[in-house]
């Protein structure tokens, strides 16, 4: 090992723009590079799947990257590239107001992973399953990118394009991720299903976001689902279900039914095609039922 | 037989003698090993679930700077040998050579093809890639049903099935057939009111223990070879590695180091006469560690199964006649566990009528290993279903059937010998009586039930007792501690001995340094090796009274050993303070050092039954078993350290509801193992289990000093059954085919 690790280079950057010059660099000369935040998908790659020598560019010393911003004003929610699971399951505003997305970061690997993975390397990483991905996307959130060219945002269900990969172009990195901050009887809430209790990946998921009028009639929701797609999926058809119920058992099955209906799964070693089908319905109905609950109590 | 108020040490709960290097980090395991200038082995391993190597070219591995041997099976010796390899797991020697470093023909996707050694890992991943074998694939044959199809393909082609009726005329996958029974089943069947026939389903799982094979080995020029590993018998990795390398036994040393695991899956051998071939080559020593993905695609697994079996009964629950047709896939070479499958099916229940019939079949998966009690889980799974179905169907309770038919003292088992005491019954009414078995059930909840049985073996053990001349004593043995044996070794000493616990060391000596010992498995150690260091101490105790003999200037037999110190016998009129053993230690001048020694074959392990019970709550929606309660019951005959039996109790229920709920190897059409990782490869993780609540029975083995039957395998028999019964309970809908993994639940909920 000794030899080819002769190549390796580690870089840690102290601000966006030192970030995306060296990585810019690298990529114009050809050099392989990586970023690393918490390196809980990285470094096992490095380890286990290929070892080849490349560099890498730590950006825990970026200052934004390590924001957390909870704000009533139009800036709205911002999660830094560099924010841990851990962060985020300790941080009592974020609690409050996106118990979903929240819920979310606390299913990635295991209490000792949570305190180094971070909500954008799981985004980043674009897996299928990746347990952040529809929770982030029905909270609207948007990546900040900045690369050679300046800045740029995206919304989180455009970043990811297929099955482990993003839109990010030579140079780029996410800075954070920004989302609006949930008006008042607003809520969401995020369900994986798989066979164990923790330490696996989503078989299905489904993230469900919903807003109720005075009335408790549903105004406004989003609905995204995981691992039944190449990449998360919003499914509009389940949000459009969901508005104008009170939330019913009938509403839930419809937009149930149209996340089965929008899905299009593979049978793999973790679950079948038809039984994925069937249970991100179920998912979608319980999570929305979920948030519909918080939506009442906020 | 003592009896258990006698005891001062047996039955108590000390801290195991190795827990504090275990839990600081500080044990070496197999992979801990290094000597100067060694060398890294890797293995080559076929793509192919099944191909005919035409060629394997090492010679550009050979050129790479650093890589000092590569070698494939024309460097191993043409090994000859047909005869049986003995222990749990089965199959020839030369099965078991081939199986280490294929000859002719790769059989399951992973089989090793090749070998190299090279200074560094780098370096040996890149002579692997220069390895080039000449593959001509072939199609695989991946379950039973493919394997038994009239145009199967043929993993040997010279195979005519053993034990058929009429000798077999034309080669297939069928290695053997055995028949056992008793009485008239067709009678038992014609006398029974009620006949159900089913087939049940397991598939094939690995032992899953968390410490990867590993070993280091060193050859020297004049032949002298020393092996460190992890195993579960060391003395097995020697006369395995010197058959497969054609090694005189006395020329291998092994020393055993601690051990991570084995379940039975560290009974054999994999990398160790591999090392060892390139450490010869080399010159130098070899280090071999396998990746997890090596374990699961290229060691254990345990057999997958299909059981047919029929049961008979009178309207009363008498049942007049069971049989059974049990098919086991061996894997890529025969050896599936079909004795010890047809001699257990039916084991807890007394029946006139009895046939049973297995079959040994082969398939491209790597070749089976023993995994605890290997065989009584597939077997048991099925007659434990059919028997809790066969309750629905009388309406009778399902303890109260079982109990109406259970095997007692005296009866005569399946496969012929008279049971002795059995705790079978006890086992059962302890179950009725707890109060786990009273407490309501909610809607969508479901209780089930089954026994679980093991044969537990004897056989050759040694062991010595060294005082030391402060009066501690060094305790010497070879069976490899899993689960707290040197705790259970030292409390026997010390019940014997009469001196604390803690001043006794129990060391696992290697090959070398302990007389001759089976391997940690069949459930004996504490059994057969607990004989010997009993034997061992009572040796010592002995030569203590000669020499307290001498000094008091008496016959031996007016000295009496009571409390770990030597008094005159009342009533011999000898006028003597009592001497302890530590005084009895420092006097050497008479006699010499006291070393106490046994080595024996020890008979009549005591079969143990088990009785399991659980409660599960099925997600209609998402077919989800969630496991609410266990209850494990066994008869330990004497437990000596409760704790370490409790621990077996609750360790063999997990993996059982493991084999029951998610574990399965998964293949793609081609052959290739898709989980090969703890990730979907899903065994349960704490979070997913309730506490297993243990009841130990004791009913005495008179064959043990102290009572004991061996405790380890048993509790992995009932999970399978007792959970697959709570599933029926709480669904409506009875399964047959395990896993009952979430979509499996699922789709049969959906049809039925």
């Amino acid at each position: 090992m000794s030899q080819s690790t002769s190549n390796f280079a580690y870089a840690m950057p102290a601000s966006i723009t030192d970030t995306v010059s060296l990585l810019s660099q690298a990529s114009s000369n050809g050099v392989r590079c990586q970023v690393l935040a918490g390196g809980t998908d990285l470094l096992v790659q490095l380890r286990s799947v290929d070892p080849d020598p490349r560099t890498i560019v730590d950006i825990k010393s970026v200052p934004e990257v390590s924001r957390v911003e909870v704000s009533n004003s139009e800036r709205g929610v911002f999660i830094g590239g560099a924010v841990s699971a851990a962060t985020m399951t300790h941080h009592e505003g974020l609690k409050a107001i996106l118990p979903g997305l929240v819920e979310a970061a606390y299913l990635i690997g295991s209490t000792q992973i949570q305190g180094r993975a971070t909500l954008v390397g799981n985004l980043c990483n674009a897996s299928p399953a990746g347990d952040t991905i529809p929770a982030l996307i029905t909270n609207q959130a948007v990546c900040e990118i900045h690369g050679p060219r300046g800045a740029r945002s995206l919304p989180v269900e455009d970043f990811v394009v297929g099955v482990q990969k993003n839109a990010l172009e030579a140079g780029e990195f996410v800075v954070g991720v920004r989302m609006p901050h949930p008006s008042a009887r607003t809520a969401d809430a995020y369900l994986r299903f798989i066979p164990r209790t923790e330490m696996d990946i989503a078989v299905a998921s489904a993230g469900v976001s919903v807003t109720l009028d005075d009335a408790g009639v549903c105004s406004a929701a989003r609905v995204a689902i995981g691992a039944v797609a190449p990449t998360a999926l919003l499914v509009p058809d389940a949000a459009d279900a969901l508005v104008g119920s009170t939330l019913d058992e009938a509403s839930l099955a419809a937009a149930g039914r149209a996340c089965t209906a929008a899905s299009s799964p593979i049978s793999d070693k973790r679950g079948t095609a038809a039984y994925r089908r069937k249970v991100v319905a179920v998912l979608c109905e319980r999570a929305a039922a979920s948030a519909a609950e918080r939506a009442r109590a906020r | 037989m003592t009896d258990a108020a006698q005891f001062k040490y047996v039955g108590t709960r000390p801290v195991r003698p190795d827990g504090v290097d275990k839990v600081t980090g500080r044990a070496a395991f197999g992979a801990d090993f290094t000597l100067p200038g060694m060398l890294h082995g890797l293995i080559l391993r076929s793509p192919h679930a099944h191909a005919r190597i035409k060629s394997v070219d090492l010679s550009a591995a050979l050129e790479i700077d650093g890589v000092f041997a590569a070698i494939s099976s024309a460097d191993f010796p043409e090994v000859t040998d047909s005869g049986d390899m003995g222990g749990e797991g089965g199959g020839s020697i030369k099965d078991l050579s081939d199986n280490c470093m294929a000859r002719g023909k790769a059989l399951y996707h992973g089989h090793a093809v090749a070998a190299v050694a090279a200074t560094s890992l780098a370096k040996a991943r890149q002579a692997l890639a220069a390895i080039k074998v000449d593959y001509e694939a072939l199609a695989p044959v991946m379950d039973l049903d493919a394997a038994l199809a009239g145009d199967a393909p043929l993993l040997n082609e010279e195979m005519m099935t053993q034990g058929l009726a009429e000798p077999a005329t034309k080669p297939s996958n069928i290695a053997s057939r055995m028949v056992m029974g008793r009485g008239d089943v067709a009678k038992g069947f014609e006398e029974a009111d009620v006949v159900l026939e089913e087939t049940y389903r397991t598939p094939t799982v690995h032992q899953g223990y968390i410490e990867p094979h590993a070993c280091l080995a060193t050859v020297n020029e004049g032949g002298q070879s020393t092996i460190w590993c992890c195993t579960q018998g060391a003395f097995e990795v020697r006369s395995y590695s010197a058959a497969v390398c054609g090694m005189s036994i006395g020329s291998i040393r092994v020393i055993p180091s601690e051990i991570g695991g084995g379940f039975g899956g560290k009974t054999t051998v994999y990398l160790e006469p591999v090392a060892l071939m390139l450490s010869k080559t080399a010159g130098r020593p070899v280090k071999m560690t396998m990746s997890r993905e090596e374990v699961f695609r290229a060691t254990g697994p345990a057999s997958a199964a299909r059981s047919t079996i029929k049961i008979g009964a009178k309207r009363d629950g008498t049942i007049t006649a069971m049989s059974a047709r049990i098919h086991y896939e061996a894997g890529a070479y025969p050896g599936g566990p079909v004795p010890m499958g047809c001699m257990s099916v039916f084991s807890a229940y007394n029946v006139p009528n009895l046939a049973m019939e297995g079959f040994d079949v082969l398939v491209n998966k790597p070749k089976v290993a023993a995994y605890r009690a290997p065989g009584a889980p597939q077997a048991m799974f099925a007659s434990e279903c059919i028997i809790t179905e066969l309750a629905k169907a009388l309406a009778i309770d399902p303890i109260e059937l079982r109990l109406k038919n259970a095997a007692d003292e005296g009866d005569a088992a399946p496969y012929g010998p008279t049971w002795g005491p059995i705790g079978l019954k006890a086992c059962l009414e302890a179950a009725k009586a707890h109060p786990n078995y009273q407490t309501a059930l909610q809607e969508g909840q479901g209780r089930g039930l089954a026994v679980g049985f093991w044969f537990n073996i004897g056989f050759q053990s040694s062991a010595e007792v060294h005082v030391n001349e402060d009066g501690t004593v060094t305790v010497i043995e070879g069976n490899p501690d899993i689960g707290g044996s040197r705790a259970s070794m030292a409390i026997m000493a010390a019940e014997e001995l009469g001196i604390p616990y803690e001043n006794i060391r129990v060391q696992i000596a290697d090959t070398e340094n302990a007389g001759y010992t089976m391997v940690t498995g069949g459930s004996r150690t504490t059994f057969a090796t607990g004989m010997a260091v009993v034997e061992a101490a009572r040796d010592v105790i002995g030569q203590a009274k000669a020499r307290v003999a001498k000094l008091w200037q008496v016959d031996a037999d007016m000295v009496e050993w009571r409390d770990g110190q030597a008094l005159p016998k009342p009533g011999m009129n000898v006028e003597q303070e009592p001497m302890s053993f530590a005084e009895i230690a420092a006097k050497t001048a008479p006699s010499g050092p006291l070393l106490g020694k046994a080595s024996l074959n020890a008979r009549g392990a005591g079969p143990g039954f088990s009785v399991n019970f659980c409660d599960v709550e099925v997600d209609r929606r998402t077919g989800k078993v969630d496991v609410l309660k266990f209850t494990a019951i066994q008869d330990a005959g004497r437990a000596i350290h409760p704790g370490y039996v409790e621990g077996q109790l609750q360790g063999g229920a997990v993996q059982g509801i493991g084999w029951a709920l998610n574990e399965e190897y998964v293949y793609d059409a081609d052959g290739v193992q898709q989980n090969a990782g703890f990730l979907d490869y899903r065994v349960p993780v704490a979070s997913d289990l309730p506490m297993i609540d243990t009841v130990i029975i004791e009913v005495p083995n008179d064959a043990h000093p102290y009572g004991v039957r061996g405790v380890g395998e048993t509790p992995i028999v009932a999970p399978l059954a007792a959970t697959a019964n709570a599933v029926a309970e709480a669904t409506g809908v009875r399964i047959r085919t395990l896993p009952l993994s979430p979509p499996n639940v699922l789709a049969a909920l959906d049809a039925a």
